[in-house]
């Protein structure tokens, strides 16, 4: 295929280029969890260009010393493209300044390349130290080799074998020819590092990507240009479901620079190719003013119905109902309650909100002879690659998928409706073809963070301990067939386990749930169900502290309780280390200075915990309010969990401080409205954003150094931000937010 | 369709298109400047910042047919070795996340600080109120819009 990059050249001219140039020779390692050693795919010099064309190494070495890594998980601003990459650079003991890292196309050889629930980093963790060092071990045994010394006398260091008793040394590049004709070593003759030799892990390195970042040069989705590319849009209908019947199309080719107007037939699945109509011109300008002159006849469908104010007084008539299901069911919670010393009701509810990731979805594809290229800024490529044979017929091995930088995910790229119909717009005109959503696209066809309602009951005994739970989730959900029959099931993202906390520790606890249908798509959100549950849950639990005239640290540790592990239960079967919970808890009142500091009336510190995405983390927030109702976020500290090892040091922060900013503008403004079934919003207009000033003034970010295992931080460290923020408020205020966004609720005081 | 003669960092450019075109569409589709971005077209976001002769404007909201002889400045034409004090530093702190925004930051700061080369957190809030970041590095930008101030202020000493 002859696609050519005008800016930037593919992977493959990269690689190319780098052979002929260095004549280098590759290490390159399937990652095979099946085949736990990492298993030689390289071949000697000869047949290097074949070997190199097939995207199947992670580790390449040229002769040249200079050291490729593929990066095979999408980078979202997660940081992962550097991270994952240092594992390897750790163990492999090359100079960081050394390193390559290019983005891996979607190959099955990389084994997942999906970037969602946290999972990139714990997943492959302990395969890429092993990569890594085996790679090292190979190195080392090259040199002995050369040399007829033992390996055993030889270390690596800097991109180079040492011999240290004579002084020798041989860079990498110098043993490759040699390293390339070694058998793989057996696992159990690798060797990984000890911890306490890192030199990479845990400092502080800058994204891989910096520098064209901060001379814009092409590097996201919406960048790639190729030759003799057209610009396209596509318009669905504002009603979710609807159908396009007819548009002016003769109009609209008439109009300068379009080149195609065509109507996408498309299914009723809210994930995949929609019904809709398209629009190709030669520059995205030209196709975003023909779109202006567009006039469709849709059928809207049943959803013309729904509306935001609709769910709202169906939900009130369902919570004074029996819920159609049980998730939890311990004790009883009826008679528990009635016998409770003091007993605390309240409702919370919150919106539908979008992910308004930076950079509009859009895709480039390339249809010919049967074949298709796709250039997707996607977390979730597999996806990206199914979707286009199930919708479209062209199978699998006749899609290539080039994985580019994403401007934000957040859950969102997860979902490839908008490569199908990249894809769906490329077949029809079989020339390269770049599809750019517009802001409103965007907004009003997202698969959005699900609303939901929340109606509950606590009993306190007369010591102020929680003796009873109680809750009515009236939740967003879908009619779909299961076994020939139609139910309806919760939404992505909009499911509650019966074992999410406090659930399993209040021994009276029933959790029921209502679903509500609506026709809205509901997709992953950062921290899915987790960054509203976490506010509600310890929005509640905090009223229950205060109704029990309780500090809401003591009442929160009280609930906890001393068991070192509370098991799992029902579908999820997740155990919850409770010790490590505590130790993030106590940890963060200590820096915080929780219960040893006075607050003047407008000020005050919250306290909520959360664990998700195998991360325990407690954060305490300091607010302070004008009397007129306006919210400064003073302080939060954040204290966190997530085992033995922060791979950067850098990018974690960042993870931590952007989560708390996203969580606290999801807190303050977002909000989408329903009416008859479209979204009201359109823009960042009437869809504000947290903007630098309302950051918070600082940010105290604590990683705790535990025995556990590493896990990853994209997305544990955002739910337990609003309640904490809420839950100062409340100190400051004695106002109790319990709708979403903040900006419904008055914070004034006098 | 009409002819436009541009001048865009410091080089002049020629391009055929439509009088209401915006000037990021411009850059991005007829001139393969991609740096500046496209967010909301609205003039909300910020991301497609671009200076004209020196004062941020914002280029999805500028028909090229209201640009004339104006210097156009974008991120690829900030410094010519792309080492303003702003880029180095987004590099020394590492304030990127996702990235896509980070362009159209730098160049709202870099204005502020020609106009104000020791601005104070208020006056940061002021001048970049105009450009959102989804990803949430306001603290970093604005610490390193605080150090780029720091370094410059040291070289001109």
């Amino acid at each position: 295929m002859n696609s050519t990059h005008l800016e930037n050249a593919g992977r493959r001219d990269f690689l190319r280029k780098s052979a002929l140039a260095g004549g280098g020779l590759v290490l390159g390692f399937y990652l095979n969890p099946a085949d736990s050693a990492a298993k030689r795919v390289a071949k000697p010099s000869t047949v290097l260009e074949t070997a190199e064309f097939k995207p199947n190494a992670f580790i390449h070495i040229a002769t040249n010393g200079t050291v490729t890594l593929i990066s095979k998980q999408p980078e979202i601003g997660q940081g992962i493209k550097t991270s994952l990459p240092m594992v390897i650079a750790e163990e492999l003991e090359v100079n960081w300044k050394d390193v390559v890292i290019l983005q891996g196309d979607l190959d099955p050889v990389y084994g997942s390349q999906s970037a969602g629930g946290s999972r990139s980093t714990p997943t492959n963790y302990e395969e890429f130290h092993r990569l890594g060092a085996t790679a090292r071990t190979m190195l080392i045994q090259a040199a002995a080799e050369l040399w007829k010394l033992p390996a055993t006398e030889l270390i690596a260091k800097d991109s180079a074998v040492h011999h240290l008793a004579s002084g020798r040394q041989l860079d990498y590049g110098k043993l490759v020819e040699k390293a390339s004709t070694l058998p793989v070593p057996a696992p159990e003759a690798v060797i990984l590092k000890d911890a306490k030799d890192y030199k990479l892990l845990g400092t502080r390195i800058g994204g891989i990507d910096n520098p064209s970042i901060v001379t814009g040069k092409p590097l996201f989705g919406i960048d790639v240009k190729l030759l003799g590319m057209l610009y396209a849009v596509y318009e669905k209908s504002p009603v979710f479901g609807g159908k396009a019947v007819s548009a002016n199309l003769d109009q609209i080719k008439s109009l300068p620079g379009v080149h195609n107007a065509f109507i996408i037939k498309g299914g009723t699945d809210l994930k995949g190719l929609l019904p809709g109509v398209a629009i190709v011109a030669d520059s995205t300008w030209a196709a975003f003013s023909a779109r202006k002159q567009l006039k469709v006849v849709w059928d809207d469908g049943e959803a013309a119905a729904e509306s935001w104010a609709g769910f709202t007084a169906k939900a009130k008539e369902l919570s004074a109902q029996a819920g159609t299901e049980i998730l939890r069911n311990d004790g009883n919670v009826k008679a528990a309650l009635e016998g409770a010393a003091k007993k605390v009701a309240a409702a919370y509810s919150y919106p539908f909100i979008s992910h308004a990731s930076i950079e509009p979805q859009n895709c480039t594809a390339w249809y010919k002879n049967g074949t298709i290229e796709i250039w997707a800024p996607t977390q979730n490529p597999e996806a990206g690659q199914k979707i286009v044979t199930e919708t479209l017929g062209i199978p699998k091995e006749k899609i290539t998928l080039h994985i580019t930088r994403s401007g934000g995910g957040f859950g969102r790229r997860l979902i490839p409706d908008y490569i199908i119909e990249a894809a769906a717009i490329a077949q029809q005109i079989k020339e390269p073809v770049k599809l750019t959503w517009t802001r409103e696209d965007d907004l009003q066809h997202d698969q959005y963070r699900a609303g939901g309602f929340h109606f509950l009951q606590g009993g306190l005994n007369d010591q102020g301990k929680l003796i009873a739970w109680h809750n009515h989730f009236v939740t967003f959900a879908h009619k779909i067939v299961k076994d020939g029959k139609t139910t309806l099931e919760p939404g992505s993202g909009a499911n509650l386990s019966g074992d999410e906390f406090p659930g399993r520790w209040v021994e009276n606890c029933q959790l029921e749930q209502s679903p509500l249908e609506c026709n809205i798509p509901m997709g992953p959100w950062r921290a899915p169900r987790s960054n509203v549950l976490a506010w509600v849950f310890h929005s509640f639990i905090d009223e229950l502290a205060h109704a029990a005239g309780r500090d809401p640290l003591a009442f929160r540790l009280e609930i906890l309780g001393d068991k070192d592990i509370i098991p799992g239960t029902g579908k999820q079967d997740l155990p919850y280390d409770v010790n490590r919970m505590k130790h993030v808890l106590q940890h963060v009142a200590e820096k915080a200075e929780w219960g040893k500091r006075t607050f003047p009336r407008g000020q005050g510190q919250g306290l909520a915990f959360h664990f998700s995405h195998r991360g325990y983390i407690a954060q305490i927030a300091e607010v302070t309010v004008s009397k007129e109702g306006k919210l400064k976020v003073d302080r939060v500290v954040v204290s966190t969990d997530i085992g033995a090892q922060i791979v950067n040091l850098s990018g974690a922060e960042n993870q931590v401080q952007g989560s708390v900013i996203d969580g606290l503008s999801a807190l303050m403004f977002q909000e989408l409205n329903i009416e008859k079934g479209r979204i009201v919003q359109s823009n960042f207009g009437d869809y504000p954003l947290l903007r630098i000033a309302d950051t918070p003034t600082r940010v105290d970010v604590h990683f705790l150094k535990t025995d556990y295992p590493v896990t990853g931080l994209g997305e544990p460290a955002l739910p337990p931000l609003a309640p904490a923020v809420c839950n100062a408020i409340f100190a400051a205020t004695g106002i109790r937010v319990r709708q979403l966004p903040l900006l419904r609720t008055d914070l004034s005081w006098s | 369709m009409s002819k436009y003669h541009l001048n865009i960092n410091g080089t002049p450019k020629t391009v055929n298109v439509a009088a209401d075109t915006p000037l990021l569409w411009v850059l991005r589709d007829h001139l393969n400047l991609v740096g500046t971005k496209f967010g909301c077209g609205i003039g909300q976001c910020g991301v497609c910042t671009v200076h004209i002769d020196g004062v941020p404007t914002r280029a999805c909201l500028t028909p090229i047919s209201k640009v004339g002889k104006s210097q156009i400045t974008t991120i690829e034409g900030l410094a010519k070795n792309g080492d303003h004090p702003l880029q180095k530093v987004w590099q020394e702190l590492d304030v990127p996340q996702c990235g896509y925004c980070q362009a159209g930051q730098i160049m709202t700061a870099a204005a502020l600080l020609k106009k104000n080369p020791q601005p104070s957190d208020a006056d940061i809030d002021t001048a970049m109120a105009g450009n959102l970041c989804r990803c949430g590095t306001y603290l970093r930008i604005r610490a390193g819009i605080h150090r780029a101030a720091e370094i410059a202020s040291k070289e001109s000493a």
